[in-house]
């Protein structure tokens, strides 16, 4: 009997994250430049989306892995996640209690791509990402805002900001916390841009290496700190897992009907 | 009560990928889920696959086979025909020293026009036909899934056009990666000789 009501409530639990999400906002597609990636259409076309307001927190992703144990530090396999794979948890799995609400880090992109789609969402693509990110608190488009760059930027230099809570600073434009501030994202397509120690040029990429390379190359080179973001990107490896990084998900407007936003 | 299981499990089955799949077979199985394979084994990833004969295979009906695999699109005209050339190169040489369970997989990062015809036809072009090759063609999800697993970095630059790392990786017969060749006209003497250390 016991059984029966836990798997209930288990399956109440399920439906309730695939149904109504309040914690995510819609962003309106458009389109836009990116830093790296186009090349005849050099616009990206977004369509629209939600995203989750918070990155996933040690608390989210400890409610995840109980229901998909293979996930767990003792579990998961070497193929998917690295040896530094939730370092900070305890061998049994538990988060410690100042960590609970501040971003999951040392996550690998497979976790955080299985995390996502057990919640029937996914990983922001790089364009999706940055296209949310560009917005500051009052401005869709905060990109050519030099306050807003340096404060990214001034940002990235703090040290340990992944132990901050989610969520305390200000929303964004669309009402998103925190995609700059607390920790880098993993994001579905990281590996796709390719970055070799000279593309910010033409003519100088190793073709040898990569065909086409040359073909995606910066046309911002004012954004500084987009470029870090590719950069660091473009070096991990998808077992890879870090202490500044964590995930979060989203999910196709045309999914998420029942989303009262 | 087995059918409420039954339906639990087939909710979950459904919002997740293949490798929460098989852990939660097995454990509704009651087998302990001891690793079957080498933990860094590439049969640890249950997507399915269409070869170029249009067969449904997974990494692990592989198994005990030396696997040397690049990842390609048929359309592609700068890298891919050197790649090919790169690959049946070496395919000759192991040859040459009678090494038999080695199989060469061509992975295609371009699921959606490379049908199994167009990878048959590929092989025909470039002379990569015999039991011994294998093209592959998985789903945008799968093939990016695989791609991160070789850390092959690829993007869609125009309808009919990727930029793709050239890597071909070798893996020995459980799965597990032992050797990587990076770059276009490199020497395939390291590669070759990998292989066959690892063939028998």
């Amino acid at each position: 009997m016991l059984r029966y009501f836990t798997i209930a409530i288990l399956f109440l639990f399920h439906l309730n994250v695939n149904g109504q999400d309040l914690e995510m906002r819609k962003i309106e597609g458009g389109v836009y430049i990116p830093l790296y990636g186009s090349q005849e259409e050099v616009q990206v076309e977004i369509e629209s989306f939600y995203m989750d307001t918070k990155p996933v927190t040690h608390q989210e992703f400890a409610k995840f892995i109980m229901q998909y144990p293979q996930w767990s530090k003792e579990n998961v396999k070497a193929l998917f996640a690295d040896a530094s794979y939730l370092i900070k948890w305890t061998a049994a799995g538990e988060v410690p209690e100042h960590l609970k609400n501040s971003p999951v880090n040392n996550v690998s992109w497979y976790a955080a791509k299985a995390y996502c789609e057990c919640q029937d969402k996914r990983l922001p693509t790089t364009d999706e990402w940055e296209f949310a990110a560009k917005a500051s608190e009052n401005s869709v488009d905060a990109r050519e805002d030099s306050l807003f760059n340096q404060k990214i930027v001034s940002g990235y230099e703090k040290p340990k900001t992944y132990l901050k809570e989610v969520g305390k600073s200000s929303p964004n434009y669309y009402g998103v916390y925190d995609l700059h501030g607390l920790v880098w994202e993993w994001v579905y397509d990281f590996n796709s841009i390719i970055i070799t120690g000279e593309s910010r040029s033409n003519n100088n990429t190793d073709t040898n290496l990569f065909c086409a390379g040359g073909a995606v190359s910066a046309n911002d080179l004012m954004n500084y700190a987009a470029f870090m973001r590719y950069a660091i990107r473009s070096s991990l490896k998808a077992r890879n897992t870090m202490t500044n990084m964590g995930f979060r998900c989203v999910q196709d407007a045309n999914e998420s009907k029942n989303t009262n936003l | 009560m087995k059918t409420l299981i039954l339906i639990f499990a087939a909710t979950l089955l459904f919002a997740c990928n293949n490798a929460e799949e098989t852990s939660i077979k097995e454990e509704s199985n009651g087998i302990t889920s001891k690793a079957e394979f080498n933990d860094l084994s590439i049969f640890n990833i249950t997507s399915e696959w269409t070869t170029q004969h249009n067969e449904q295979i997974e990494f692990k009906d592989l198994q005990g086979s030396v696997l040397a695999v690049v990842m390609v699109y048929t359309s592609c005209q700068t890298a891919c025909p050197r790649l090919a050339a790169d690959m049946r190169n070496i395919e000759e040489q192991v040859a040459e020293k009678g090494k038999e369970n080695v199989k060469y997989v061509l992975v295609s990062i371009d699921p959606e026009n490379d049908t199994p015809e167009r990878l048959t036809q590929f092989g025909k072009d470039y002379q990569l036909e015999g039991d011994q090759w294998l093209f592959l063609r998985g789903t945008e999800e799968t093939v990016r899934e695989f791609a991160n697993v070789v850390a092959v970095k690829y993007k869609q630059i125009s309808p009919i056009d990727f930029s793709h790392s050239n890597i071909i990786s070798v893996f020995d017969a459980e799965g597990v990666m032992q050797h990587q060749q990076e770059g276009l006209g490199v020497n395939n003497k390291e590669t070759i000789q990998k292989i066959i250390e690892l063939s028998n």
